[in-house]
């Protein structure tokens, strides 16, 4: 068997890139159908208590409003909990919209009006009078430190490991230190805030068979809640979601619109379509406000000897949704001494969600401002300190690395970023009265690889459409499983169609993890090799001479043909094959598996280095970055310009999270105050400077075949912990709560 | 959303007497926070009154007087793009760029941007108690997250800001507005136009039932030598001021001869202390000085939980500024 090398490591134009700036590129709310209705969420406006009354005749009184939906009304769904459970749901409860009359955090929907126009179900919505019985709710995690206790454990801890056992004595031996650095770090909650919100279309047809437009990181996955919940077989449920304006996590699992839309669709046997506006976009999943606790020692050589760092997260009543936060120091930094700690805090909000690198971009900006610290403790350059902490274990299993040349990333990125001109001193370095600081910091994410299917299909025409049921959050997947498929077919990738996003297409996992890449890519692989199998099967029928007694090693399969290796003559295109065959296409469905055995030997990541430039304006406490470089990585880039991309997205928000981001809530209410992109403040363009990105590439065949480790995720997570060191640099103060506002650093 | 009526008035009579007889009407020029504010719900006008069509009232003209009559109607980027504005009034020109998008100014009309109400979150969320949005429910800032929140001239029914940057300009220009209603027009300084809170918080100003901005005079004393706008927010662009400074000096023999500060961000108008630019008439224009006004202007803030730090950004920012604007000469 044979896969080209023609397109995998090339900087092709993203294939979808002309459809969405043209605005060709359908999103979940853009898809119309005949007398197409319109749903409006109420949303609770208390934290916890009943709904006591709840009054719609004002709203169903008016013409034009067909129904409004209240759990008193709303037709019985599946009576298991289970039943609620998606593929991405943590252990507990999932919350089931109108199940009941009690309020379980503020701004839960409560309610949906339908109507044959959005503006008439939005206007229809303010009439709706609600009473409610309120009780007293708690909101604020520091405030209920207290009841941290240790989080249940279910499916999704799979992915999410708590932290391992204590070796030595982390304590006696940070006391006992030469050199110690502790912190107490604390963020607030964020919010995901895609650009597109959260819609789903529901197509009713005879019957009721649903088709369904959803904005989801896993059209398989709304498929199983829809077919669950409204107890429904999963071929009369077919979900698209063909484009997804951004989810970073927050389309991990089925949101409201979506259960209130294909409710409201079975009751009244009509299509429904259900959008939420920017401030519903935080009623629903978020990163966890966490605080988190740091105690590091290192001995006179620079050593780490002693490694303690706990955390405390908010999650629902519900559900108990946990993080990876404490386990990565000790995967980058052996040490003899080690005590990890997470605990979690039941809170009257919503469930907090998986939000680009949850967890270890949490735990790294602890991690690496307290090695910071630590290297500034015993007067060590923070790369020197790093080498000297060095492993290519992790010392947390005891395993290798499957591969990991983060000492290539120093020594690229150093070079690059002029590091040995930094003044270890802080604020030794100026520039039009401004302090300036360089700050560093170490990236490290998950490499996984989980089973996927996808077809190829190759048709007369010579053109090969390959398909599976993933998404395209904007990542890329259209462009890199188009090269991956091109270069499996050796054809030109004029010629390779990519779909995704249709439950009519073969299984893939729901997109996230920043496992895409190498889970469908081995998928779309094997999915080629199978059909060269069967094309070779073809071929020998149609010219048994020319492929008499080869086997699939004799051949290879190149311009769109397949020939003997070595010849240029013996060869046979491969849209001949199909031709002859008499039928309109040739096709194969396959899977990609991990080479589990393989893989457990090994620990697989990513690795990252970060270094930044900021500009402190002491009197006003503003920062500017006015550079950023991140050196990554990551095995093997299938697309450099789609994969710079995405670092440069990364370090984008990494900026926001240590500069600019925060939900704010006020406990009284329960309530969130800046639920809207005026005041909820992510970076604009003229936050961003000049940001780089270096990729070093590693031999890996562990990981997987194509030596894909993915990068979803790695580009945000050592962003704000070099800003914050670099801001150390500039000023000498530590700040460790995020966002680092102007105010915390007034002098 | 309420469903509303949507009529067009062509003249200034007209608009006052239609506002006059739809009494829960309101006008619409660039709609850029109205639309907003009836979509969250907060505002409900049974009617809207187009001005836009409204002739006369939308150009920039020097009058006989060397003063510059800006139209209510003209667009805040035609405004401060405006070849006169940008020379004779650049600190307008600086104050009007340094607020909200290009698109926004695009469509936001002068007029308007005088009218454009607080940015309270409090004030915004239908479901929280705010004096100005429902008088009498109470105010939630007051005990609440008040980061962005006034330090001057607040009372217990209300501690919102008035949001503008182009307003902080007028202030310090001394500029006037030229109004028309049913009983005819008048002339209001524009320092009488915006109010405090006090008791009637749910007043942002002073402007009857019916009346209508038609233009904005800016007195012929230019401040085209020595002038800044410095503004100072949580990002670096399209963010609300957390204080603003507009300064004007005019500088005879290394001497103040005329000071004009005026701050954004910090009170429920712009605002400008007379005693701090007394102060500083006559005398040298440097770091030290612009300290003693800003301590003067600063005398008597009171600050919140979360915005105290504002009282110190403020008078650094008055020093900064002060100095931005001696040498802006040689910038």
């Amino acid at each position: 068997m044979s896969m080209k090398n023609d397109y995998f490591g090339k900087p092709i134009n993203r294939v979808d890139g002309y459809a969405k700036v043209t605005g060709e590129a359908k999103y979940a709310a853009e898809f119309n159908a005949p007398n197409l209705l319109y749903g409006y969420i109420i949303n609770s406006t208390i934290t916890k208590g009943e709904i006591k009354t709840i009054r719609t005749e004002k709203a169903t009184a008016l013409a034009g409003v067909v129904k409004v939906f209240t759990y008193k009304n709303r037709k019985n769904t599946a009576w298991l909990d289970l039943k609620y459970a998606d593929m991405d749901a943590p252990p507990g409860i999932p919350f089931k919209p109108l199940h009941d009359k009690k309020i379980r955090y503020n701004s839960q929907p409560i309610g949906l009006v339908v109507a044959e126009s959005f503006e008439l179900a939005r206007y229809a919505a303010t009439l709706v009078e609600i009473d409610y019985d309120t009780e007293d709710h708690h909101t604020d995690l520091m405030a209920n430190l207290d009841a941290a206790r240790k989080p249940k454990k279910g499916l999704a801890s799979f992915f999410k490991p708590g932290p391992p056992k204590p070796k030595g004595n982390a304590d006696e031996v940070f006391e006992s230190s030469a050199f110690k650095a502790s912190g107490k770090f604390i963020h607030g909650m964020e919010h995901h805030n895609p650009m597109e919100m959260f819609s789903s279309t529901v197509m009713y047809e005879e019957g009721g068979k649903l088709t369904i437009y959803d904005k989801t990181q896993g059209a398989v996955n709304s498929q199983l809640y829809v077919a669950n919940v409204f107890g429904k077989s999963f071929k009369n449920v077919r979900v698209i979601s063909p484009y997804v304006g951004g989810a970073f996590g927050s389309a991990l699992r089925p949101q409201h619109q979506l259960f209130l839309a294909v409710m409201a669709s079975l009751d009244l046997k009509r299509s429904v379509r259900v959008s939420m506006n920017r401030h519903q976009m935080f009623s629903f999943g978020h990163r966890p406000y966490t605080v988190q606790d740091t105690h590091f020692g290192a001995d006179r050589a620079g050593k780490i000897q002693s490694l303690n760092h706990t955390a405390i997260g908010e999650t629902s009543r519900f559900e108990d949704y946990s993080e990876t936060v404490v386990n990565w120091a000790n995967m980058i930094y052996p040490s003899a001494n080690v005590s990890l700690d997470y605990k979690l805090v039941p809170l009257d909000v919503a469930s907090p969600m998986d939000m680009r690198a949850p967890g270890g971009v949490t735990g790294l900006h602890a991690i690496e401002c307290t090695i910071d610290e630590l290297a500034f403790a015993a007067k060590i350059d923070p790369i020197e300190f790093r080498m000297i902490n060095y492993s290519d274990h992790d010392d947390s299993s005891g395993k290798p690395y499957s591969s990991k040349d983060l000492k290539e990333c120093f020594r690229q990125g150093s070079e690059s970023f002029g590091w040995h001109k930094r003044n270890p001193e802080p604020r030794s370095m100026k520039r039009d009265g401004k302090l300036v600081g360089w700050g560093m910091a170490v990236g490290l994410w998950d490499a996984n690889h989980l089973p996927a299917r996808a077809e190829c299909l190759l048709r007369a025409d010579g053109k090969l459409i390959v398909s599976s049921a993933t998404a395209d959050i904007g990542t890329g997947t259209y462009t890199v499983m188009a090269q991956i498929a091109a270069d499996g077919m050796g054809m030109s990738i004029d010629n390779v169609e990519f779909q995704l996003g249709d439950t009519k297409m073969p299984f893939a996992p729901i997109q996230g993890g920043s496992f895409t890449a190498a889970s469908v890519g081995m998928a779309v692989k094997a999915a080629c090799l199978g059909l060269q199998g069967k094309l070779l099967k073809q071929a020998k029928k149609l010219k048994p001479e020319m492929f008499k007694g080869t086997t699939t090693d004799d051949v290879e399969f190149a311009n769109d043909s397949i020939r003997i290796k070595g010849t240029t003559d013996q060869v046979l295109s491969l849209s001949a094959i199909v031709a002859a065959t008499g039928q309109k296409e040739i096709k194969s469905r396959n899977t990609g598996f991990p080479r589990v055995l393989k893989q457990r030997k090994y620990v697989r990541c990513a690795h990252s280095a970060v270094f930044v430039e900021v500009e402190v304006d002491e009197d006003f406490g503003l920062v500017k970055v006015t550079r950023m470089l991140n050196v990554v990585a990551a095995g093997k880039i299938i697309n450099p310009k789609t994969a710079r991309s995405q670092i440069l997205g990364g370090m984008v928000w990494g900026i926001s999270k240590a500069l600019r981001e925060e939900t704010i809530m006020d406990h009284r209410f329960g309530r969130i105050m800046n639920s809207s992109l005026a005041e909820y403040h992510i970076p604009v363009n003229a936050d961003i400077n000049k940001l780089e990105v270096i990729f070093v590439e590693e031999n890996d065949t562990i990981v997987n075949d194509l030596q894909i480790k993915g990068i979803g995720e790695i580009g945000i997570v050592g962003v704000a912990p070099a800003i914050a060191n670099a801001i150390f640099h500039a000023t000498g103060k530590r700040i460790n709560n995020l966002p680092i506002t102007l105010d915390q650093l007034m002098a | 959303m309420v469903p509303f009526n949507y009529l067009v008035a062509k003249g200034t009579a007209e608009a006052s007497s239609l506002s006059q007889s739809h009494i829960l009407s309101k006008f619409i020029a660039g709609g850029t926070n109205l639309i907003d504010l009836m979509k969250e719900n907060i505002s409900r006008p049974d009617t809207l009154i187009d001005v836009n069509k409204i002739q006369g009232i939308g150009q920039i003209e020097e009058l006989r007087d060397g003063s510059l009559r800006i139209g209510a109607l003209a667009k805040n980027a035609d405004t401060a793009y405006h070849a006169i504005v940008a020379k004779k009034y650049p600190l307008l020109s600086q104050a009007i760029l340094a607020g909200a998008s290009p698109q926004l100014r695009n469509m936001a009309s002068n007029g308007g941007n005088l009218l454009q109400r607080t940015r309270c979150y409090y004030f915004y969320d239908v479901a929280t108690p705010c004096n100005k949005r429902d008088p009498g429910s109470g105010c939630s800032a007051l005990g609440g997250y008040n980061r962005i929140h006034a330090i001057l001239g607040a009372s217990d029914n209300c501690i919102a800001v008035f949001p503008s940057d182009m307003c902080v300009a007028l202030a310090a220009l001394s500029a006037s507005l030229n109004i028309s209603g049913i009983n005819g027009d008048r002339t209001l300084d524009f320092a009488d136009f915006h109010r405090l809170p006090g008791d009637t918080p749910e007043l942002d100003n002073n402007l009857q039932p019916g009346e209508l901005i038609t233009s904005i005079d800016l007195p012929p004393e230019r401040f085209d030598s020595h002038y800044s706008y410095l503004k100072l927010r949580d990002r670096t662009s399209y963010a609300f001021a957390l204080v603003s400074v507009a300064t004007a000096l005019k500088i005879e023999n290394g001497l103040i001869k005329d000071a004009r500060i005026a701050l954004g961000g910090v009170a429920h108008k712009p605002w400008r202390n007379s005693e701090a630019e007394g102060y500083l008439k006559d005398n040298q224009p440097n770091a030290q000085n612009f300290a003693i006004a800003a301590d003067i202007i600063l005398k008597e803030a009171k600050g919140y939980e979360h915005n105290t730090f504002k009282i110190e950004l403020a008078k650094r920012a008055i020093v900064r500024n002060g100095l931005k604007a001696v040498n802006q000469s040689q910038v």
